[in-house]
């Protein structure tokens, strides 16, 4: 029910965020979603991709540090309340959050959030045993192309 | 650890005379270097002046009338003003390599290159190298003594060399592949450079056939050597030298690795502040002063090394009873004075080998952008350091800035920047940016 997420360091100069993009346009891999942290030093590209491998591999013979790491996409309702119910369930279940962002993509009245779990295999249990919807990797990509 | 393990076979009898034997070599050759270098213009004056002869020379303690020699003497005597002996009794010239300009000559006579394979051949079977082994040079062959200093100190032992020479790592790479070598040779920067471009072409390179090391030419620390000998799976041996009193094998490690034997027999070794000249204590730093005691074509008195290190006569287990220097913790021109802290580079690279998982390939820069010092040190991050936490990353450069304070005593800027971004150097490494030089603030 996880899904690679690849990570990217970015040094804190104009061009760092091009250049990764670029080697991905190049090479025909379509990004499914992004998000970016920064402090004024460096940052780091987050990014969900369908053929991960493959990008993991473009960017590094580009040249960039990348990083592959487990993430979770949940099912939220998209209405008031929707994500602070969900994020209710995960924290009363003590599971700690490293950071979160959405996709651009939504059908009818759901959106998808992708989280960074701590532990992601005790969150994806406690998300199912509280019927809120983990979308595993195969529905993920179908629903975003 | 290495399964390499050496025995403690000493190349020469005389690495392991009494002291009192040896004070008395000593003062023999002090008086035979006097004599020889007494025509030598810069010699022959500064000599007139202190009224010093041969004769003159009644002990050891004598040595601080002699006077003291700086390169930049050596430079205004260029190309050959040094030379104690008729040039068609030179059969080599070396040179060092000079930042601004041009070089430093220096040359031997056929007997001053036998001393000198004789030395190199001394801390290379100390350091393990047996008439069987096959050694790959990597350093450069040319004026620089490095290169051919090593080549015939492998070829006296007895062992075979494969002059690689430097430059081209993929070359050199598929050179050990093939031949094979017991023991490595080169910078230790190089040695890293080595085992990164070997990981970087899917070649484990502690797989490779290299049991020992010996590595010169550039200062270096102990955790660097913890990690060259971690990524290339060998045992590293330092060794020390310098073109100006002879090149390498002035000094270098045994098996016991507590310093490096300096060959007294042919060099008065002294160890001063640098400032008032005063000698230091064994244990504490100070500049390395050298004289030649056997060099026939340059002699060379108190020669001024800039180099920065202490010295050990406390008996080794090894046998050998010259004294040891430690390693050169930095040179007094590369010192930099940051708000009034001495700092040297080797320093900042001992912090970052202390952060577990930083690559030692970094950069210095300072500038004044008002009225004090600011340093910002630019770390390559690798792979394996490289978090998508941004929490973790922060930790990183936290930690890498307290390491700088607690070594150094300096605060630092600590910059992560893309590995393979700076510049990767071949011979002497020189990782700073000055820019109060360039403002000329400094």
């Amino acid at each position: 029910m996880k899904i690679n997420q690849l990570s990217v360091f970015l040094e804190n100069k104009p061009g760092q965020l091009s250049e990764p993009c670029r080697a991905l346009a190049d090479a025909g891999v379509n990004i499914l979603t992004l998000s970016l942290a920064d402090t004024d030093q460096f940052g780091i590209m987050r990014l969900i991709i369908r053929d991960w491998e493959k990008a993991k591999d473009v960017l590094g013979k580009a040249g960039c540090v990348v990083k592959v790491t487990e993430v979770v996409a949940i099912e939220v309702e998209d209405h008031p309340g929707g994500l602070a119910d969900v994020l209710e369930v995960i924290e009363t279940g003590g599971i700690n959050i490293e950071y979160m962002y959405a996709f651009t993509f939504r059908r009818k009245d759901k959106a998808v959030l992708v989280f960074r779990f701590e532990d992601p295999d005790a969150a994806v249990k406690l998300l199912q045993s509280k019927k809120i919807s983990v979308i595993d990797s195969v529905e993920l990509y179908d629903r975003a192309e | 650890m290495s399964p390499f393990v050496t025995d403690n076979r000493i190349w020469d009898p005389a690495e392991s005379m009494s002291r009192d034997e040896l004070a008395a070599v000593q003062l023999r050759r002090l008086k035979e270097t006097v004599a020889r270098t007494a025509n030598v213009p810069f010699y022959k004056q500064a000599f007139a002046e202190r009224d010093i002869s041969p004769d003159s020379i009644k002990s050891l303690d004598d040595l601080h009338r002699l006077p003291i020699t700086n390169k930049a003497d050596l430079r205004d005597h260029y190309p050959l003003g040094f030379l104690a002996v008729g040039r068609e009794q030179v059969a080599r010239f070396h040179g060092s390599s000079g930042t601004t300009g041009k070089p430093t000559f220096v040359a031997y006579t056929k007997e001053d290159l036998e001393t000198w394979s004789g030395l190199c051949a001394r801390f290379l079977v100390a350091g393990g190298l047996r008439a069987e082994h096959t050694v790959h040079i990597a350093f450069g062959y040319g004026l620089f003594t490095g290169g051919f200093g090593l080549h015939y100190g492998v070829e006296r032992v007895g062992a075979a060399v494969v002059p690689a020479a430097s430059g081209n790592t993929h070359r050199q790479i598929m050179l050990i592949q093939d031949m094979k070598p017991d023991a490595l040779v080169c910078t230790p920067s190089y040695a890293l450079t080595i085992a990164e471009v070997a990981r970087s072409v899917d070649v484990d390179p502690r797989g490779l056939s290299l049991k020992f090391a010996h590595f010169g030419g550039e200062p270096w620390t102990e955790d660097m050597r913890k990690q060259i000998e971690s990524d290339l799976n060998l045992l590293a041996f330092n060794n020390y030298g310098l073109s100006e009193v002879i090149g390498p094998g002035v000094s270098g490690e045994c098996a016991a690795r507590c310093g490096m034997h300096i060959q007294e027999d042919h060099f008065i070794v002294e160890c001063v502040n640098p400032e008032t000249l005063e000698p230091v204590a064994d244990g504490e730093q100070g500049e390395l002063v050298f004289t030649s005691l056997t060099k026939q074509a340059m002699p060379i008195i108190r020669y001024r090394t800039r180099d920065i290190a202490s010295l050990d006569h406390s008996p080794c287990p090894c046998g050998r009873t010259t004294a040891r220097m430690s390693r050169v913790v930095g040179r007094t021109d590369d010192m930099l004075i940051i708000r009034g802290v001495n700092v040297f580079p080797s320093q900042i690279e001992e912090a970052l080998l202390r952060v577990e998982g930083t690559a030692p390939h970094y950069l210095i820069e300072v500038e004044r952008p008002g009225t004090l010092d600011e340093v910002t040190v630019h770390v390559e991050i690798r792979p394996e350091d490289f978090s998508d936490k941004m929490s973790q990353m922060q930790v990183l450069r936290e930690r890498i800035g307290r390491e700088i304070v607690s070594v150094a005593g300096i605060r630092a800027d600590v910059k992560l920047v893309e590995p393979q971004t700076l510049e990767r150097f071949m011979g002497k490494a020189n990782r700073v940016v000055d820019h109060r030089r360039e403002q000329g603030q400094i």
